[in-house]
């Protein structure tokens, strides 16, 4: 883009021998001609760039302190005063005691929302696709949207509701003759209660996009496989699939990107001291040492925050380059 | 669409049946705990609690409702998310126009540059601590600014926005405009903005929710209780089990006093939710029109 608007001043310049000097010249003189013509749209940009600069980009300038010995008090002027310690906090961090507890959980609580998160939409979209009632598609997707618009604090509110020694959940299973299970501190049922309630919020928002997909196949090749008569099985296995297969890879290299990241919100509403053991994850023992606790470790909590952000961004690459190689849809 | 052309294959007509019968099922299980939690609102405690109660109000009872709106605490919060929910859809919707109509523009120089300025903050971030320490810095913690500022932009949804521009403002009528000797500022006034309602709408959705559903940024920003949001009330009260029912005062009630609790928990989630229930259902196709655009270009 940068080319194409240096051209105009370029082609006024003579031909004249391009030394760097009058190289230089041209490119100022490009510069001044084009904010002079589109100074508004800079003008525009100027507080999206200023608020993009102060909370995203100075804060990723602020994460050396994962290097650093800075002390919580020590204000933004304490920052690049703190003396440099290296990989301190993070060989800490790898030689604690919480470190493998913390990783496996985050992995493994990861690995079975995706497990199970992941087809879920998928299924959900190819089984709403062959709905020829649209009153009954349309109930089912306006009731399947609802829960994603619930708040985490409101769904972690109804979780301890409906799963309390007295709530619906042992209600029912004491129908059964089921003593009551106190699933809320019970650390084996954690990670269940964790991915089925954010299933259970998530799944028939993250249908929509599978269903646009779907809406995209071109009908023909549908008409063409009833006349070679394929039942509906068969269309779904061989049309339908391979027809939402490049949507369903970006999300998933998207997913993968994220692995070690939970986000601190639903985690931390949900822990307590019983289900600790299975419950702590990377993103929420950052929030627990930084900021949850009466004495702040800000640069150990911020070294294991960058830990897991470097670790995304590797896994992120490498999962896109493999999407590439082997599958030809990647995110760039 | 598949009914149209139908051939007559067995397999076909029970792929149909077992298709409706699960996601019947499907629509059970979903809407089934939305729908106990607000019977279970309007019922009788020691009918939710022995179980006489599983799908529509028994022994109807509006007390837990009575004991949500005489909570100075809970309409406190109630009036604060309101606060925030408008101001920062306001700040959130004109940040994201004033990114994306720029560097929507094919002629804008640097605009790849600083497109992938937004776009690498996808992908990597500082942090939680290294973004607690510059909102300390700025003097933001304990004010109303701390909720609306820092999470102002969501450049998901600037990308969003930006490629709406690029699709549905066509390049002649910028150009026409330009000739007229229309400046950037008033072709955004008044051809851009009036050209835009839906992603306007959209955006506004999408922020509002966002925010009047959040209470992460309160809890780390914030300590006075006068400015805390619904969503960390609730917090308190559905969560940490914090619920102070100060109006009960004799020793016969007391014994009520965990029914009574459980009556507001429910009602206290009804009340909550409504706001954003009762309005998503009229606005729906404008969620769906947002995962769209992003799906376009993501």
């Amino acid at each position: 883009m940068d080319r194409l608007d240096i051209q105009p001043t370029a082609t006024v310049q003579p031909p004249v021998p391009r030394s760097i000097s009058a190289r230089k010249v041209g490119r100022v003189e490009a510069m001044r001609i084009n904010l002079r013509r589109s100074w508004q749209l800079y003008a525009m940009l100027f507080l999206p760039l200023l608020w993009l600069a102060v909370f995203a980009y100075i804060p990723m300038w602020g994460a050396q302190i994962a290097f650093r010995n800075y002390v919580p008090s020590g204000g933004f002027a304490g920052i690049s005063s703190a003396e440099w310690i290296g990989l301190e906090h993070f060989t800490r961090f790898f030689n604690s005691y919480n470190f493998w507890p913390i990783m496996r959980n985050t992995i493994v609580l990861n690995v079975y929302s995706l497990v199970a998160g992941f087809p879920l939409p998928i299924i959900l979209a190819l089984a709403l696709n062959y709905i020829g009632r649209v009153w009954f598609k349309k109930t089912v997707q306006l009731v399947s949207y609802a829960p994603y618009f619930i708040s985490v604090v409101v769904m972690v509110g109804i979780l301890f509701q409906l799963l309390a020694s007295g709530g619906m959940i042992n209600q029912l299973l004491g129908q059964f003759g089921i003593d009551p299970i106190l699933f809320m501190s019970e650390p084996g049922y954690w990670k269940s209660i964790y991915v089925w309630s954010g299933i259970w919020q998530t799944v028939g928002f993250n249908c929509i996009i599978y269903l646009a997909a779907l809406a995209g196949i071109d009908p023909t090749l549908h008409e063409a496989a009833i006349l070679d008569g394929a039942n509906k099985l068969q269309r779904m296995r061989d049309i339908d699939l391979p027809g939402i297969m490049p949507v369903a890879i970006i999300l998933l290299i998207l997913n993968m990107g994220s692995l070690l990241s939970t986000g601190f919100e639903k985690v931390i509403l949900m822990q307590s001291s019983l289900n600790r053991s299975t419950s702590e994850v990377i993103d929420s023992y950052v929030y627990w040492i930084g900021l949850g606790s009466d004495i702040p470790q800000f640069a150990y909590a911020a070294a294991i925050g960058l830990f897991k952000s470097v670790i995304g961004l590797v896994l992120l690459y490498t999962v896109n380059l493999l999407a590439r190689r082997l599958q030809g849809s990647s995110l760039w | 669409m598949s009914d149209h052309y139908t051939v007559d294959h067995g397999i076909d007509r029970a792929f149909t049946i077992v298709n409706y019968a699960i996601l019947t099922l499907f629509l059970a299980a979903v809407a089934y705990p939305l729908i106990y939690v607000f019977s279970a609102s309007f019922s009788d405690p020691s009918a939710v609690i022995s179980g006489k109660m599983w799908l529509w109000p028994v022994d109807v009872t509006l007390d837990g409702y009575r004991a949500v709106f005489r909570n100075s605490r809970i309409t406190v919060g109630f009036q604060n998310s309101l606060f925030y929910t408008v101001a920062g859809t306001l700040v959130s919707v004109v940040l994201t126009i004033l990114a994306a109509y720029p560097l929507s523009r094919k002629d804008l120089a640097g605009r790849n540059i600083i497109m992938f300025f937004f776009v690498f903050t996808l992908l990597f971030g500082g942090g939680l601590i290294p973004t607690y320490l510059v909102v300390r810095e700025v003097g933001m913690l304990n004010t109303r600014w701390a909720l609306i500022i820092p999470t102002a932009l969501s450049v998901y949804n600037m990308i969003i926005t930006r490629t709406f521009f690029q699709s549905t403002i066509p390049d002649e009528l910028l150009e026409a405009a330009q000739i007229d000797g229309c400046s950037d500022f008033r072709f955004v006034r008044d051809v851009v903005i009036p050209l835009s309602g839906p992603i306007i709408a959209v955006n506004a959705l999408f922020y509002a929710v966002n925010q009047w559903n959040q209470y992460f940024n309160a809890l780390i920003y914030l300590t006075r209780p006068d400015l805390f949001p619904l969503q960390l009330i609730l917090r308190e009260i559905l969560v940490q089990n914090q619920v102070d029912l100060s109006q009960i005062t004799d020793v016969d009630q007391l014994m009520q006093r965990q029914n009574l609790q459980d009556l507001l928990k429910y009602s206290l989630i009804v009340v909550a939710s409504a706001p954003v229930l009762i309005i998503y259902p009229f606005v729906q196709k404008h969620f769906v029109r947002g995962v769209l655009i992003g799906s376009l270009k993501g």
